[in-house]
């Protein structure tokens, strides 16, 4: 019977479509960094800010756009289409930190939005943090070879 | 009423007095809109928290039920509920403001046939004449409570299903009435060893598999007998892979089965992905629009098989697999 079931399962399956994923997140994600490239290009032409003001003023203005697109219950059925393309530049960052806090308004400001705001984005800052230490280590190592 | 086979009851006089149906606005605008009893037009249903308006949804229908049974709420001697929050809060806070003795139940999306086994348990031997079965969902407690915060911008993949926000109570009686509770039988856990969350039609539907067919062997009989087969909530793909099954035996439910997560949205424009889920699922579409059809004659003798994934994120990540139940119950029109 079970061997049946996992059978008719295994049959069944449905498959994933990951090219149209693949290509839908690469046209999304490269359009939000071109959008970012267009905005620091302007700051630095039109403002004249240094490089690094302009990358600054940049993230700061993707982040308050995704945040705002996540209030405004936009950016969820974006990232439905584009997937990994709006979860993997900062604007992904910003609305899983906007969206936690959204989620937990109804438990109120401390247990609610201060607690779970990084239930989602803690992840990515451990992972970084980490990753950073390690390579970190890497570098220092190959510059005593070296 | 007695046992039959090794999982099947018969009851001999259990009926539907009254039932009613609460919905939000997703499932009003969808095929069997105008079948349900009310609705409310945001997800928020005039509350301020999400599982305060699943409440909310939960006490328009148990009044509603209620009313229309023309009792008040001293004449009924139970409360059968159960929703998919943690503990059942739900259905436990709002028997909080009622005068009615009240029995908590939880199969995840099988809670509403479960309900209605035990209620007809009851009211079948003596133990009561009034027995209200009651359940509910929640799209967005159930996100939060399974998934990921609304908001969220994570791509959810084709065989992922909308649960359904609203809440469906029916009322069982001993006194004749146009629906009758025949038959039942009530489903054994059954783990396909499957661990996807986001495909949970197809970690059910082997166990309704499973009861469909056991249901057969209990009462000896065939899908012949029965002019609808109804399942909860497999969605798309959990009936595609039913099918498949049954196939595999040499038989051809297909031109029989509907499952409610596929009649209460309208997939082609409604963007549910693969269909409804839910408690409230199962629950909305047969209370409705079902006994509906039941009562204008249209079907004489329905077989309903609500299906429950047993999903519990803490212990997926624990690396376990996701179990599934379902519970079968026959509804037959009276004359």
């Amino acid at each position: 019977m079970n061997q049946k079931i996992s059978k008719v399962m295994q049959e069944t399956k449905p498959k994933k479509p990951i090219l149209k994923n693949a290509l839908r997140a690469f046209l999304v994600g490269g359009l939000i960094c071109l959008f970012g490239q267009v905005l620091i290009f302007l700051f630095q032409k039109g403002f004249n800010f240094s490089k690094e003001e302009a990358s600054n003023i940049t993230v700061g203005l993707l982040v308050l756009i995704a945040c705002l697109l996540t209030g405004f219950g936009v950016y969820d059925r974006i990232g439905q289409f584009a997937g990994a393309g709006t979860i993997v530049p900062i604007t992904g960052f910003a609305n899983s930190m906007a969206s936690s806090a959204l989620e937990s308004k109804s438990e109120g400001i401390i247990v609610g939005i201060i607690m779970n705001m990084f239930k989602l984005a803690g992840s990515v800052i451990v992972v970084g943090v980490l990753s950073a230490y390690i390579l970190g280590l890497i570098r220092y190592l190959w510059g005593l070879i070296v | 009423m007695k046992k039959v086979g090794r999982q099947s009851v018969i009851f001999d006089n259990v009926y539907v007095k009254s039932r009613a149906v609460y919905v939000g606005p997703k499932e009003y605008a969808g095929p069997l809109g105008k079948y349900f009893d009310g609705y409310f037009q945001d997800l928020y249903c005039d509350s301020k928290t999400w599982e305060k308006a699943e409440m909310n949804l939960y006490k328009c229908a148990l009044e509603k039920a209620i009313e229309k049974a023309g009792l008040v709420e001293t004449e009924v001697d139970y409360i059968i509920g159960g929703d998919l929050n943690n503990q059942i809060i739900i259905g436990s806070y709002v028997a909080r403001n009622y005068n009615i003795p009240m029995l908590g139940v939880f199969s995840a999306c099988a809670t509403s046939m479960q309900g209605i086994i035990l209620g007809g348990m009851i009211v079948d031997g003596g133990f009561g004449k009034n027995c209200l079965c009651m359940t509910s969902s929640h799209n967005a407690t159930a996100e939060k409570q399974f998934r990921y915060p609304t908001e969220y911008g994570g791509k959810k993949p084709e065989t992922a299903t909308l649960t359904v926000t609203g809440s469906g109570a029916i009322l069982l009686t001993s006194k004749p009435t146009s629906i009758q509770i025949t038959r039942a039988t009530v489903g054994k856990v059954f783990d396909p060893e499957y661990d996807d969350p986001l495909d949970l039609g197809r970690a059910m539907a082997p166990s309704a598999y499973l009861t469909i067919k056991q249901h057969f062997q209990d009462f000896d009989t065939t899908m012949d007998e029965y002019d609808l087969i109804i399942t909860g909530d497999l969605s798309y793909y959990g009936r595609e892979m039913l099918i498949s099954m049954f196939k595999d035996d040499g038989i051809d439910i297909s031109k029989k089965h509907y499952d409610c997560g596929l009649l209460i949205y309208d997939r082609e424009s409604q963007d549910v992905h693969a269909g409804g889920s839910g408690c409230a699922c199962c629950a909305a579409v047969t209370y409705s629009y079902l006994l509906k059809l039941l009562e204008e004659g249209r079907y004489n003798k329905i077989l309903v098989v609500a299906t429950g994934a047993l999903h519990n994120p803490i212990i997926s990540a624990q690396n376990e697999t996701i179990p599934g139940i379902s519970h079968a119950v026959v509804f037959e029109r009276r004359k």
